[in-house]
């Protein structure tokens, strides 16, 4: 099988507006038929990187190629074979279920008659069979962003970008739009999302970048990014004086980290710190293997962002 | 985006008509009771004023009253129209439900929705100033064959208006800004463009300023019609609004596209 080409690569992005640099040199490339993500926290520049790449926002400088067009000198031929997930649902208030696909399907410049036969497939898919003529303000949020996906799905993309999809879902919903987009990495779709819900890049994403102040930080598979970063295991130990026993115990564990009544020990071995704990019933802890979100904290701090 | 693309001339071609077709499907939902509430204002004011006020008064260049009110009420009422839907509808889609945005995500480009929302919007106070037109038919206010080329005219001052008006939806911060627009611009042009009385009743100096004004050249070429005449200068007329369209529409897109592709 000949090896596919990069559905997106974009190389030494850079975007500034006025003195504030919002992309200091991004790179990335996404292989056809998986799914990438940018995670950062929020104004690491991940929403900016994405209009970039659809060619709505032009870079200072870099090169971007999507669907193996020039961007953004050919966007609006890239974008024909693109479906976007945007991060707020912008659904049509004025129309029905069925009328918002209709409508967006003649953006693309299809003909009525072939968006008439997908609609049914894309409801069922989006779990909507029967709601074709429900009103956009009866629908509940997971509803409403699983019309976007539909929409997104409309002229039968290559590449799909979605940001921040499960932002604002109960679990319920989150696991059913995990599921579908699973389901369209398998029929070979790309997709590049954003989010800074750690477990959703766990499970869904191929690779990953961790981008932060518009730099990135890390690169590779999520298990790889775990195994490269960090320390296997984890203990949280929190309690009244949990903070004030970690320092004084801090040798337990690779690393140490206090964050107001927590505790997080990274430990290669975790026998001899929970060995200790034993001889302390006043203080409670969780032991977990490190995730993604440890990897995340550790390259891009604890402190607050706005 | 470089500033030989922010700047250039937009170039829709024909694509901006789903954008249109989007509209138009959701006036199609409502299109009676909007009908209705276009017309009820501008002929309340036309009959309250036309008769009332009417009576009073001689004939106005050889006409009456009444007559003479029905082709300042025709264009004004379109200008409205023309202003409400690229002011408050407009910046509706644009600014709060977002559908520019969702729009932007597919392969058409900012031209294409300013040109669908031009259109439309010409297109929706094209139906306003044809329901008057019918009103005034109705009233054996205007007898001519002539009165159809008002048709045309119409149009063309919907686009214009339109035009103007998505420049200042570009602009605007939100809503409230509109009425700078209106007790600005729209009110003082209604009084001194010949709609409710002859323009040069007014000192010179305004006279002048008005003649510079769109909506003077739209009365100047509505009235003359609808009495039955062909009107004088009609070439300059139209001329006017056909530039105050293009150089209108140039100048919303770009700043539509510096508001929206930053």
């Amino acid at each position: 099988m000949k090896r596919a080409m990069d559905a997106l690569k974009v190389s030494a992005l850079r975007k500034s507006y006025g003195s504030n640099e919002v992309l200091s040199g991004i790179d990335f490339s996404v292989q056809t038929g998986t799914c990438y993500g940018l995670l950062g926290p929020n104004g690491a520049g991940k929403t900016t990187t994405l209009r970039c790449c659809l060619g709505l926002t032009v870079a200072d400088a870099g090169n971007i190629a999507l669907c193996g067009l020039p961007i953004p000198a050919q966007a609006e031929k890239a974008r024909r074979r693109v479906g976007v997930v945007p991060q707020f649902d912008n659904t049509d208030p004025d129309f029905t279920v069925a009328e918002n696909l209709l409508v967006f399907g003649r953006y693309f410049g299809i003909d009525d008659e072939v968006i008439r036969n997908r609609i049914p497939d894309l409801l069922d898919f989006a779990g909507l069979s029967g709601k074709d003529n429900a009103r956009i303000q009866t629908l509940s949020g997971g509803m409403k962003r699983r019309l976007t996906l539909a929409r997104a799905l409309i002229n039968d993309p290559d590449v799909v970008f979605l940001d921040e999809p499960t932002t604002g879902l109960d679990p319920q919903a989150r696991h059913l739009i995990w599921d579908r987009l699973k389901q369209l990495t398998a029929r070979g779709k790309t997709l590049i999302l954003t989010t800074h819900f750690m477990d959703e890049a766990e499970r869904l994403c191929d690779r990953l970048s961790v981008i932060d102040h518009g730099r990135r930080v890390a690169e590779g598979g999520p298990r790889q990014l775990i195994a490269e970063h960090i320390e296997p295991e984890v203990v949280e130990v929190y309690g009244e004086h949990a903070g004030t026993w970690a320092r004084e115990n801090a040798g337990l564990g690779e690393r140490l980290e206090v964050a107001g009544e927590t505790a997080f020990f990274y430990c290669g071995d975790s026998a001899p710190l929970l060995a200790a704990l034993a001889g302390y019933p006043e203080l409670r802890y969780i032991h977990r293997a490190a995730t993604l979100e440890d990897v995340f904290i550790k390259l891009t701090g604890r402190e607050l962002r706005d | 985006m470089n500033a030989r693309s922010l700047y250039s001339f937009p170039r829709p071609g024909l694509r901006w008509q789903p954008v249109w077709r989007r509209n138009f499907l959701v006036w199609r939902k409502l299109a009676l009771p909007s009908v209705l509430g276009n017309l009820a204002d501008p002929l309340i004011y036309m009959l309250g004023l036309g008769y009332g006020l009417g009576g009073l008064l001689p004939q106005i260049e050889g006409a009456s009253y009444l007559s003479f009110l029905a082709a300042g009420t025709v264009v004004a009422s379109t200008m409205n129209a023309a202003t409400f839907e690229a002011l408050y509808s407009a910046f509706s889609r644009m600014h709060v439900q977002k559908t520019w945005d969702a729009i932007l995500n597919t392969p058409l480009t900012v031209d294409h929705v300013l040109a669908g929302e031009l259109v439309w919007a010409a297109t929706k106070s094209l139906l306003s100033g044809l329901a008057i037109l019918l009103v005034i038919v109705a009233l054996d206010l205007t007898s001519s064959p002539l009165a159809l080329w008002v048709i045309p005219v119409v149009f063309l001052t919907g686009l214009a208006f339109a035009a103007l008006g998505l420049i200042v939806c570009a602009l605007a911060p939100s809503f409230d800004f509109f009425m700078y627009y209106f007790t600005l611009f729209i009110t003082p042009m209604i009084l001194v463009s010949g709609v409710f009385f002859p323009a040069d009743q007014l000192p010179e100096v305004i006279n002048t300023f008005a003649s510079l004004l769109p909506l003077s050249h739209a009365v100047q070429l509505a009235r003359p019609l609808l009495l039955g005449e062909v009107p004088a200068d009609a070439a300059w007329h139209v001329a006017v609004l056909a530039v105050t369209t293009v150089f209108g529409f140039w100048v919303a897109t770009v700043l539509t596209r510096r508001r929206l592709l930053a």
